[in-house]
């Protein structure tokens, strides 16, 4: 198993201790972990089943089932494609699929340069706006398959002028 | 408890309240078809939908598994509406079941395959995706095949209530969702122990043993010398495999059978389990005299030294360092028997046949070969060995009852015999001991007060010669780790541990036949609790008949060191003998 440097240990057991007195801690502590690095890897699981006496496979158990929580890291941009029943009778999935075509990689991976996550979201409440798409917490509304390129053009330029600047 | 009234199919019941309705219902003489026919509490209540009845009072069809009874409730099981019910409910868990039944050893003992014969599920009316297969061959000990998983958490369940280490668990989510260690690892990969805990419980194929009876097989055809050994717990549940009532010793028979199974040489482990309390014996009166590691526990089940290399790695200087009898024994066979006979040892095969499949993996350890001859060559369970004398063609219960060979190894002691049952290798070591330390052998043979069929702790104290011998039992691992976190925090008063991996220790072992009530409609309807104790007085009533019943006065022991191995922790025993263990990580890196 990989092993974590020790700063990474003791902030996981800091995470863990803040829900010592919980009846049921593990969604907090996991969503604090998700939050804090952006992924909950196995080794990590291992501590929170120390602390818990949860047991590794439960945890993993409850990652796996959450698309909240994610087991590799996401990229610096995590773009969430709504594909709930609204957004797809409305062509969520041709977005979705722009995206994958684009980005060379499938829902639920992340590129190679670590810079874009695709996620397939189920509905985000946003039924209104359909097709939703929802990158970094900025919501992008009626989304088409022909705007999908510019939208990812606006973050690599933005890339560009913070590597200028 | 109060009772109330019930009808069930229109006629009038009195039960007790608090109870679900399949509870009350088999009181009143009623086996509503479901998958529930294991211990309460050991499944996904309500999850499979197979039991559903009707009851007034309640909104449509209740599983009946988890809807309580209540007064003045009339249920119909038989109504149409219900019957069709359960027949869909079964049938859409085959929509999503691998269906290659004959190929599965789970047939005949498949609760799926019985609740679909019952309810008369005969076409696939829903077809469709199948989720897709995880399978699992890595580990010597059991195999995972989720194309036949129904996913009713029984073996989730009983990982964590026997062993406390929560192995197994549902991934993912919906359709996708899959049974497996985490991270959809090997168990070889995994902290698993590889007791075979889960797979006792499995109601279908999806968890078994890893079936090594190609090896003996292929031995067989390479004209290898193939000798059998059979573990003592072996004895006390092979006969339910032919329909014997649960309980009943079949020693002689199945003698018989491996000896028709071609085997050139049938021994009992006994012998082994002999050999193994003359050393670890003297290994215990000699950390006590010695000042040396205490409490000293024992090292015979595999499963057990598994989950001390797992979690307790700081504490491996207090386990015994005698390998298990089978091991020992395979070690004797390819040195002082293959001397005797004049045999090369790598034309030996050793198979052992146990009630567990930790063996399996045990057997594949570095540290139990000699200058890299494996000391046991294949291991088959129980089950593996009723399917060998099915396949045979051999009727079991007509065979007569046959005698062990005895040329020069194989004798054994009622003091071997118990090792099958938790509490028993510490009896058969204070017999010993007690002679040991006073020169005389204790009055009264047997000591009662660590006797036990069931998980949990028991402790004694023995006062024997002056000195206070204090001993404490545990069987499961949830039970074990309250004496080793005691021993880690240096409260623990014992001299010796016995630790058995599986509840209630070998007769309970994860080799052993299934117990399931409704393949068993002979036996009383509380068998599932009282399956380990019967098993266990098998041994005792063996026990009792031995004309020797302390390891020490096994003749052919005696022989075996006077003419071998010199005295109990000699230089020869510990090359044979005697192995070592090392820390391990759970997850490992792959």
């Amino acid at each position: 198993m990989g092993k974590l440097n020790a700063a990474a240990v003791a902030k996981i057991d800091e995470i863990c201790a803040r829900y010592k007195d919980e009846k049921t801690p593990l969604m907090m502590i996991l969503s604090d972990i998700q939050n804090e690095y952006g992924y909950i890897p196995l080794e990590v699981q291992e501590i929170v089943s120390k602390h818990t006496g949860i047991s590794v496979a439960e945890i993993y158990g409850v990652v796996t089932f959450y698309s909240f929580f994610s087991l590799t890291p996401k990229g610096k941009y995590v773009i969430g494609c709504c594909l709930g029943t609204a957004c797809y009778v409305k062509g969520a999935q041709q977005v979705i699929d722009r995206f994958s075509e684009l980005l060379h990689i499938k829902p639920g991976e992340t590129t190679d340069d670590g810079m874009f996550t695709l996620d397939a979201l189920r509905c985000i409440g946003a039924c209104g706006i359909a097709p939703a798409v929802s990158i970094n917490g900025k919501v992008y509304p009626k989304m088409t398959v022909s705007q999908v390129n510019e939208v990812i053009a606006s973050y690599l330029i933005n890339e560009e002028k913070e590597v200028t600047a | 408890m109060a009772k109330i009234n019930i009808k069930i199919e229109g006629i009038s019941y009195q039960v007790e309240e608090g109870l679900t309705i399949l509870e009350a219902a088999k009181e009143c003489g009623y086996e509503i078809p479901s998958l529930c026919t294991f211990n309460h509490g050991e499944c996904n209540a309500g999850s499979c939908r197979v039991c559903l009845v009707e009851a007034t009072g309640a909104r449509g069809l209740v599983a009946s598994c988890v809807y309580p009874i209540s007064d003045g409730m009339e249920v119909t099981i038989s109504s149409p509406k219900a019957v069709e019910a359960r027949r869909n409910s079964v049938e859409l868990l085959l929509s999503d079941h691998n269906q290659n039944c004959q190929q599965c050893d789970k047939n005949g003992k498949c609760e799926l395959l019985r609740v679909a014969s019952i309810t008369g599920s005969r076409e696939l009316k829903f077809s469709g995706a199948h989720s897709e297969a995880h399978i699992d061959t890595l580990a010597p000990g059991l195999v995972r095949d989720t194309s036949k998983c129904i996913l009713c958490g029984r073996c989730i369940a009983r990982c964590e209530n026997a062993q406390g280490i929560g192995i197994l668990g549902f991934e993912n989510r919906g359709f996708d969702t899959f049974l497996s260690p985490a991270g959809d690892r090997s168990f070889a990969d995994s902290p698993c122990i590889q007791c075979g805990q889960c797979v006792n419980v499995c109601p279908t194929g999806a968890l078994m043993e890893h079936s090594e009876i190609d090896k003996v097989d292929e031995a067989f055809k390479a004209g290898k010398h193939v000798i059998v050994q059979a573990a003592p717990a072996v004895r006390a549940a092979l006969g339910e495999e032919f329909d014997y009532p649960i309980g009943t010793p079949v020693t002689g028979k199945m003698i018989a059978a491996l000896r028709r199974l071609g085997f050139e040489k049938v021994y009992d482990v006994n012998f082994g389990a002999d050999l193994t309390i003359m050393e670890e014996g003297t290994e215990l009166l000699g950390r006590i005299n010695n000042n040396g590691v205490l409490p000293m526990i024992t090292s015979c089940s595999p499963g057990w030294v598994n989950y001390a290399e797992y979690n307790y790695g700081d504490l491996l200087p207090h386990l015994s360092s005698c390998k298990s009898p089978h091991q020992m024994q395979g070690a004797i066979i390819k040195s002082y028997w293959a001397e005797q006979k004049g045999i090369d040892p790598k034309d030996i095969f050793v198979v052992s046949v146990m009630p567990c499949i930790a063996k399996k993996f045990e057997k594949e350890r570095d540290q139990e070969k000699v200058n890299g001859i494996p000391d046991v060559d294949a291991v088959i369970t129980t089950r593996e060995l009723a399917r060998m004398i099915k396949r045979a063609g051999i009727v079991f219960n007509r065979l007569p009852d046959e005698e062990w060979d005895q040329d020069i190894m194989g004798d054994y002691s009622g003091a071997g015999v118990i090792f099958g049952v938790t509490g028993g290798v510490m009896e058969a070591a204070l017999r010993t001991v007690y002679y040991k330390l006073t020169g005389e052998e204790k009055d009264e043979i047997t000591f009662t007060e660590v006797r036990g069929h069931d998980a949990g702790i028991r402790e004694a104290s023995i006062n024997i010669a002056g000195k206070k011998i204090n001993v404490a039992i545990a069987s499961g691992m949830r039970s074990a780790k309250i004496l080793l976190d005691d021993i880690r925090d240096g409260k623990s008063k014992y001299h010796f541990i016995e630790i058995m991996g599986c509840p209630g220790g070998c007769i309970n072992g994860g080799g052993q036949p299934y117990v399931r009530s409704c393949f068993l409609p002979n036996e009383e309807p509380d068998i599932m609790e009282t399956y380990k104790e019967k098993r266990a007085q098998a041994l005792y009533k063996e026990d009792e008949g031995r004309p020797i019943r302390q390891s020490h006065n096994n003749p052919q022991i005696i022989e075996l060191y006077d003419k071998f191995l010199e005295e109990p922790n000699s230089h020869k025993a510990h090359e044979l003998l005697h192995t070592t263990y090392a820390a391990r990580e759970g997850f490992n890196e792959i």
